[in-house]
């Protein structure tokens, strides 16, 4: 299929490296992933897999003292319909971008607004930095971003300060902050993992919808498979700064090529009735052994020490992408024997 | 059967931050003391100068000599000039108090500045601006300021420049630690990421999250500048007379000491209850502004 305009967000090969002292450490080796607008698309990993990492590369908010990207580009169609390497853009240019073409949410909704303004100036600056709006106009563009992120009586609410206000309508404060510029992008990384189960939901159908509405490519950063299950257009999976598998949510389901996969759906609790009566309820699988070690990554594939499926050829190369059909990857030598 | 709305999210009672914290000021009797009398004697000094039937400078020539006792017309006597001690305190009060404030607003703009591009920027800005903050608490005061008014006749704008020059410095470090600490935090990096640069996140975004303890060191600086301020003009090296300051009286009270006791008393005692009072009022700011949670 033949793409008529470039992708929205193309990130090819993607170098991450932080200077430690012990070294140079390399949090990313190599990520190549793609979000088209309007679509989602889901990186999943555990912590220290990278995944937040990349994230904080496509934003360059990375300080220049600490580590950066090494190579690698970040391709970004922005709203002039040019592409531009992000990788290479100067700090000032960035400035431009962040909040204004690229939005950000974090994790920590109770943490992440300054406890000092009330809520209505916080979203407010983001549209007076990026529109040149006056005061008065942006102020009306804050109300206007609360009634659009479903916070009642979003003209009082503007007018308190954070800490007035629950986890999930702070939350909801923050994606309305995002989006007051109406982004092309949106990186969420793991907006949903501080809040109640319940408030999640409501979160997520907020995004969705919002997505529809603005058409926004949102870059889904979570450790969550039921949040990828929920609101995942494609997903990859992340294991020691590389992309081990990638698919589209159905798929990756389906049909988990990769060990670590496999892994990770097995050790997601679920209830079965028939094992409870039974009295017969299996333990939750963990899988064995702890991440990488980014200092000391072990040679071959990243996930050989704690995989069962591991041979002396595991250990001797990074494995390659397969092709496992349907545009489905893995980066495992044993993908088809995986099922036998 | 009735309907349950279950609101999307409560609102807190809005107990706002600064009913909090003058709630809690108020619990600290020290500091209630400190601002109470800090008032009363900025309303005496205000006030005082209309009502008293002398000027600072004027003098009884029939009272020239020796000083004065205490008496229904001199309350606190006179001094050898013959001019009125009472008044010459007041308005004396008015110039330390004025040089104090001016000299520590003076300190916590610049302690202030250096300590946020220090904690901010870290890296080389915050080594040059640190090491130049060790070398200015490394100067030893009264010789430099000696040098000082050999060089320039002091003046009161010199005077105060020169006292805010000597005490931002610990301003600095307090300001540059709280900066580190807030620039790590969530909401800094949030605005960072919806494209916020270097000046709007040091003044609008962590600034106002470190102006409790940088309003603690302003108060605390305003006691160090009037001590400063004193003892430079006890030395003669500060306002210079026939201007009265609580120092150059105490300066000249000094010689008749053993004659006329009660000329150096009030001017001691006044400088002592208002620094007391100052810093009482400092940890009263401090105790009430502690963000506890």
């Amino acid at each position: 299929m033949a793409a008529l305009a470039p992708p929205l967000l193309e990130i090819r090969d993607l170098v991450t490296e932080f200077r430690t002292e012990s070294g140079i450490v390399r949090a990313v080796k190599g990520v190549d992933l793609t979000v088209e607008a309007g679509q989602t698309v889901a990186v999943v990993g555990e912590s220290g897999s990278g995944k937040s990492v990349t994230s904080l590369s496509v934003m360059r908010l990375i300080p220049p003292a600490i580590g950066g990207i090494a190579s690698g580009q970040v391709l970004f169609r922005g709203r002039d319909r040019q592409v531009r390497d992000l990788a290479l853009e100067p700090e000032h240019a960035m400035r431009k971008v962040r909040g204004n073409e690229i939005a950000m949410i974090f994790q920590e909704p109770m943490t992440s607004l300054n406890p000092t303004q009330k809520v209505g100036h916080q979203i407010a600056e983001v549209a007076l930095l990026h529109q040149g709006l006056t005061r008065a106009q942006a102020w009306k563009r804050a109300v206007e971003m609360l009634a659009l992120v479903e916070i009642p009586e979003p003209a009082r609410r503007a007018d308190i300060y954070p800490h007035q206000m629950s986890g999930g309508m702070r939350q909801r404060v923050m994606i309305a902050m995002a989006l007051a510029c109406n982004p092309a992008l949106l990186i969420a990384d793991e907006p949903t993992t501080a809040l109640d189960v319940t408030v999640q939901l409501q979160i997520l159908e907020l995004m969705r919808r919002l997505q529809r509405e603005i058409g926004m490519g949102i870059l889904f950063i979570t450790h969550n498979l039921g949040v990828v299950a929920e609101i995942a257009d494609t997903v990859a999976v992340m294991y020691g700064g590389r992309i081990v598998e990638r698919a589209t949510v159905e798929d990756l389901f389906d049909r988990p090529s990769h060990p670590y996969t496999r892994g990770l759906l097995a050790s997601m609790p679920t209830v079965d009735r028939a094992a409870r009566a039974a009295g017969t309820v299996a333990r939750l699988k963990a899988i064995p052994g702890s991440v990488v070690d980014p200092r000391n990554p072990p040679s071959g594939c990243d996930f050989n020490p704690r995989c069962a499926w591991a041979i002396d050829a595991c250990r001797a190369a990074v494995p390659p992408m397969f092709d496992v059909g349907n545009g489905h990857g893995a980066r495992c030598i044993r993908w088809s024997e995986l099922d036998g | 059967m009735a309907e349950t709305v279950i609101p999307l999210a409560t609102i807190q009672p809005p107990q706002s931050y600064g009913r909090r914290v003058v709630k809690r000021f108020l619990k600290h009797r020290p500091a209630v003391a400190g601002l109470a009398f800090l008032l009363l004697l900025a309303i005496i000094i205000m006030v005082g100068p209309f009502l008293s039937p002398y000027t600072f400078d004027g003098q009884d020539f029939a009272l020239i000599g020796s000083p004065g006792p205490m008496n229904a017309q001199h309350w606190l006597g006179t001094d050898e000039l013959g001019r009125d001690v009472t008044t010459r305190l007041i308005y004396g009060g008015r110039v330390s108090l004025a040089v104090g404030l001016a000299g520590a607003i003076i300190a916590t703009i610049a302690g202030t500045l250096v300590g946020a591009l220090s904690g901010f920027y870290r890296g080389w800005i915050d080594a040059l601006l640190m090491r130049f903050t060790d070398v200015m608490l490394s100067i030893p005061t009264l010789p430099l300021v000696l040098l000082l008014s050999g060089l320039f006749r002091p003046s009161p704008p010199l005077l105060v420049a020169i006292v805010g020059m000597l005490i931002w410095m610990g301003t600095a470090r307090l300001v540059r630690s709280q900066f580190l600490v807030l620039r790590e935090r969530e909401f800094v990096e949030a605005a960072r990421a919806l494209g916020a640069g270097g000046a709007r996140l040091m003044f609008r975004h962590i600034l106002p999250n470190a102006i409790g303890p940088i309003t603690v060191a302003a108060t605390l600086a305003v006691g160090s500048a009037i001590m400063l301020e004193s003892a430079l003009s006890f030395l003669g090296f500060g306002i210079q007379p026939p201007v009265p300051t609580w120092g150059n009286l105490l300066n000249s009270a000094s010689s008749w000491l053993s004659v006329a006791p009660w000329l150096a008393i009030p001017p001691g005692l006044l400088i002592l209850c208002t620094v007391l009072a100052v810093n009482f009022l400092g940890d009263g700011l401090r105790d009430a502004m502690e963000p506890k949670e």
